[in-house]
């Protein structure tokens, strides 16, 4: 392969000459210290390079070495519970070789251990055709995850060698196929250019809700298994807690959380507290399910634009086992950022606020890789891909480029507010807002799996907010009370909505974590007083005499953070006494 | 940086603002330091920041002014930009660039370090945990500052951001420890009173032995404004995890550093963002603030303190904005509050402290910590929220419990925010206050605060005992 020389160095963009059919998006190494960058462009023997890491220090005259293949990645057992890099390199290993708590450059570290044997199982035999994505044999990965081995996509064979049930590491071959008459081995681990979405049989419509135990994503904006959800917000809003509380509370198999241009101790946070932390599906450890990337903002920003592709497809390569997958990337403005920073210094012509004409088609290419789809291979299963991104639009406002091109691709949307932010209600999620085009969907599985009423409760909730957001602007003009009774009622119930439902303090022990059970039983109660009250107050009882008669209402909105998910019974006690208060006041009519 | 010699060149092609292009060289590296002679023998640094075949741009520091393209030796020095680090820093005033400004000696012993760092392996960090006292109701209360954060304040012109930045220096303690401290202090472009007055400050409080000031005026060079907070942190770095000291950082103002961020960007001709501000500034913030911290095994410490000037209190200009997408939160100041007089002016609502839920709490400060700032945050809220109301349609139409809660914001701005600038409020009288503020509205209303703390907390179950 031949050798280019450097002939300008700008920032992270270094131009090489004497590079023949080199190709786009080719990795190269640059210079002596062998940083690791992409060919961007091509002009004649020039070629453009994205540099991943600092180039202070490069010049003129030094090599550029080619290695003749895309950005790719490792798949494979040994992925789970790490942390990487924007570029897959493990920051553990990075910091073990290193010697120092500083990112060095140019440091080369294998993804996956070579050293680190796992037991594997065979499940195909000798003389078995095998082809793309069928599964070879599993890895007990972690106690909550099975490793499905599967064969490379566009690998097809009859298997002329396996080897036996035992510990192998990643690049000892487990089998041997004749394709075509070539002799091909096949590892525990694979190799995936990122820039290509991995093949798959048929992408299926999103049927079932990706619980997230967080109560307003699961009632009132749901998530489905599959589908593409955008959180913007100003800083402050809780983006972050947002992402944070879906990463360890979703129901997904495998959640897959990219740093993307974020805070550092943000990383570190979910990496000393995912260990301790259980998930509430099966009582493991979290870290046993998620994997982090982290391409902080002070890191090169060439790399951030790399960790995208990088973490969906790790997410494709689970799905393709047959897992539902979780990608949480915090936050897409600054992967955007980071292609207006390259293309502003490739002189390409900006678009809307500086950023490059083909910010919409990269937001549509990353947003389409989300889905529910049927795999490749055997045996038959499905998988999918749920996508979460938090944007971050400058000074809040949600007309900027990056937050109103997301929301052409993402069905749900949940909005960050600052002043409910302000006024500590968490989730701030903007309930006027916001919204899920998944609500029909996922409504068959509510109303078999938790109560048949679900929609209607879910409808009373959201018609009433409403209803208060218009009384709001009233009351802005004549006070509360010269308001009706039934009008001051409706903003009684909806105080009650939004305090005993709504808000929910992502670092409570009890309240962090809803299951649909739960939810369901604080559905309920609300309707009922909400029904209840509207009676009495039909009949002339004010609003302000049943505020001090039924003072359950109190320990309704306590529920949340007293009564566990396990003692649900408990719920049984506040209705029987929620009756008996609407009783005895109903004795006043 | 590799090894290479000293490099001479005298061929200038152009000269625009600070940048100067250098013909015939082929082997500038990037980020290369560069010192250019004139004939009259002044001597000016500068930096490769475009390095290509037979010509290199050199951006100067001290500006371009005076510099004609003849006569003028450039040389290419091999290295990077670094300063000498040492703990003799302590006690004494530099220039960006290491030269002493207090007419002292120049460090001689000391360890050459390139100022731009290096980024911080996320796996290398501890989290923080430690709660740090600062004495301050308004921040240990409801936005605790802790170990290693960066927590910025925005301020606006002419509120008393000196005087909080300067209390907070001078009481902030992790309780029960006596420990290396030691302050860096970023004075980037500030006036010259202002410099005057912390210095003033140090020097009276006895604190000047444990801080080392780097300062840049408001007239100098774009550039030199620039190194400024670098520079700083190279060394604040250099104590934390060479010499085991605790570093609360300073920086002040960064709103000037973001000014000659883009006076600098427009010379270079570069595609602007919003407001004229380069595209990369959130990045070139990140490099700096991202500079704080904690390393596993390592004794010391970074906390970060930049201080702004939100232009207009316009908290969505791109500098405020940036800056708190990429801090641990903000402490921000409000011109009503300190219109009416009350200091520290800081509108808790609006602030915010995102570490502080893990160092506040049971076996760190009091077991009803969290749970009185949640009812604080919220019912103060709500008591905005009706004070709005209440201008409009009058405080009869409210309905009592309403009533309530006017008063009670009243009391938390009178009683809990507003505090002397040299009173030193512990954690547990600034707790009580809370309590006793809290205590106006219907206990009923306590919704946010366990039964069992208002039990064992409240004044009127307190009394009782």
């Amino acid at each position: 392969m031949n050798e280019g020389k450097i002939v300008r160095v700008n920032g992270p963009l270094v131009v090489a000459e004497g590079m023949q059919n080199a190709l786009m998006y080719e990795v190269v190494e640059v210079g002596e210290y062998r940083l690791i960058g992409e060919i961007t462009r091509i002009e004649k023997d020039r070629a453009y390079i994205q540099v991943y890491e600092d180039t202070s220090g490069i010049k003129p005259g030094e090599m550029v070495y080619r290695t003749g293949s895309p950005l790719s990645i490792e798949l494979g057992p040994g992925l789970l519970g790490r942390i990487f890099d924007g570029l897959e390199r493990p920051l553990d290993g990075i910091l073990e070789l290193s010697k120092s708590p500083f990112i060095k450059r140019g440091v080369k570290v294998n993804s996956l251990d070579r050293h680190k044997k796992w037991y594997y199982k065979p499940i195909v035999k000798k003389g078995d055709t095998i082809e793309d994505n069928d599964i070879l044999g599993t890895v007990q990965e972690t106690e909550l995850i099975e490793h499905k081995i599967l064969v490379p996509p566009s690998v097809k064979g009859k298997i002329i060698d396996t080897v036996e049930e035992g510990n192998y590491t990643v690049d000892e071959p487990i089998a041997t196929i004749d394709m075509n008459g070539d002799r091909k081995e096949l590892y525990l681990m694979q190799k995936w250019p990122v820039r290509i979405p991995r093949p798959y049989s048929e992408k299926l419509e999103p049927t079932e809700p990706l619980l997230t135990g967080v109560r307003v994503t699961d009632t009132i904006f749901p998530m489905a298994k599959g589908g593409t959800a955008a959180i913007p917000g100003p800083f402050g809003s809780g983006k972050t807690v947002t992402l944070q509380s879906l990463s360890k509370w979703s129901e997904a198999k495998i959640v897959i959380y990219i740093g993307c241009g974020e805070r550092g101790n943000e990383m570190t946070d979910t990496l000393t507290s995912f260990p301790k932390l259980k998930d509430p599906w099966t009582g493991k450890p979290l870290l046993e399910r998620t994997i982090l990337i982290a391409n902080t903002s002070n890191m090169p920003v060439a790399a951030r634009e790399a960790s995208i592709y990088v973490g969906i497809t790790m997410a494709e390569y689970f799905r393709d086992q047959g897992y539902d997958t979780l990608l949480v990337a915090d936050s897409t403005s600054r992967w955007a950022e980071a292609l207006r920073d390259l293309g502003g210094r490739m002189e390409e012509m900006p678009a809307e606020e500086g950023y490059p004409s083909y910010l919409a088609s990269r937001l549509a290419e990353y947003y389409e890789r989300a889905g529910r789809v049927r795999t490749l291979g055997k045996p038959p299963r499905y998988g999918s891909v749920t996508v979460a991104s938090a944007v971050s639009p400058p000074g809040g406002d949600f007309t900027e480029p990056v937050t109103s091109t997301t929301l052409r691709f993402v069905r749900v949307f949940w909005p960050l507010d600052s002043s409910l932010a302000q006024a500590r209600h968490y989730p701030a999620i903007n309930w006027l807002q916001g919204y899920s085009a998944y609500v029909e969907l996922v409504a068959d599985w509510w109303s078999k799996n938790a109560d048949p009423k679900w929609k209607e409760y879910r409808e009373y909730m959201v018609k009433t907010l409403q209803r208060e957001d218009e009384l709001r602007q009233i009351v802005r003009l004549v006070g509360p009370e010269s308001l009706a009774e039934k009008d001051k009622l409706v903003l009684d119930v909806a105080r009650l909505i939004k305090e005993a439902f709504l808000k929910q303090n992502a670092y409570d022990d009890i309240d962090a974590f809803s299951t649909p059970q739960k939810q369901v039983r604080i559905m309920k109660l609300i309707s009922l007083y909400g029904q209840k009250s509207q009676e009495l107050v039909e009949k002339g009882i004010s609003v302000k005499r049943m505020n001090e008669k039924i003072t359950i209402v109190t320990d309704i909105i306590r529920s949340k953070a007293t009564i566990k998910n396990d003692e649900l019974e408990k719920y049984d006690e506040l209705e029987k006494i929620l009756l008996k208060q609407f009783e005895e006041l109903s004795k006043e009519v | 940086m590799s090894i290479i010699g000293v490099r001479e060149y005298s061929n200038i092609g152009s000269i625009k603002g600070p940048l100067m292009v250098v013909q015939g060289i082929s082997d500038a590296q990037y980020n290369e330091l560069v010192e250019i002679e004139l004939p009259n023998g002044e001597r000016r640094t500068g930096l490769v920041i475009d390095a290509g075949m037979g010509s290199a741009i050199v951006q100067v520091f001290e500006g371009t002014s005076g510099i004609s393209p003849s006569g003028v030796k450039a040389r290419f020095l091999g290295r990077g930009l670094e300063v000498k680090v040492s703990e003799d820093m302590l006690g004494r005033i530099f220039d960006p660039l290491g030269t002493p400004l207090d007419g002292g000696p120049e460090i001689i012993y000391g360890e050459r370090r390139n100022i731009n760092g290096e980024p911080l392996n996320p796996a290398a960090r501890q989290y923080p945990e430690e709660f740090i006292q600062t004495g301050i109701s308004a921040i240990d209360g409801l936005n605790s500052l802790l170990r290693g954060q960066k927590l910025p304040i925005f301020s606006g012109s002419g509120l008393p951001v000196n005087q909080l930045a300067a209390q907070i220096a001078r009481q902030a303690t992790v309780r029960g420890e006596e420990t290396n401290f030691a302050v860096v202090f970023g004075a980037i472009g500030v006036r010259y009173d202002e410099a005057l007055f912390f210095r003033k400050f140090f020097e009276e409080t006895g604190a000047i032995n444990r801080v080392a000031f780097f300062l840049t005026f408001a007239n100098e060079p774009p550039v030199k404004k620039i190194l400024t907070p670098k520079t700083a942190l190279t060394l604040a770095e250099y104590l934390a995890y060479e010499k085991d000291f605790h570093v609360l950082a300073i920086l002040i103002d960064m709103t000037n550093y973001c000014e000659a961020l883009r006076e600098i960007s427009a010379s270079k001709e570069e595609i602007p963002g919003r407001q004229g501000y380069p595209g990369y500034m959130y990045t070139d913030l990140a490099q700096t603030y991202e500079r704080a911290g904690i390393v596993k095994g390592k004794k010391g410490s970074i906390t970060q303190m930049p201080i702004l000037t939100m232009p207009n209190d316009d908290m969505t200009h791109p500098i405020p904005d940036l800056t708190g997408y990429i801090t641990e939160g903000q402490i921000v100041l409000d011109r009503g509050l300190y219109n009416r007089g009350i200091y520290p002016p800081i509108n808790v609502l609006m602030s915010l402290s995102r570490l502080a839920k893990d160092g506040i709490g049971e076996g760190k400060t009091r077991d009803d910590h969290k749970d009185v700032s949640n009812q604080l945050f919220a019912s103060y809220a709500r008591a905005i929220d009706l004070r709005g109301l209440a201008a409009i349609v009058g405080e009869d139409s409210l309905s009592e419990v309403d009533r309530k809660y006017l008063l009670f914001g009243e009391l938390f701005e009178r009683k809990f925010i507003t505090q002397g600038v040299t009173e030193n409020r512990p954690i547990e009288k600034t707790l009580d206050i809370g309590w006793e503020v809290l205590s106006e509205l219907p206990e009923s209303e306590l919704t946010n605060i366990k039964l069992t703390y208002i039990k064992k907390y409240h004044p009127l179950y307190r009394e009782k005992k």
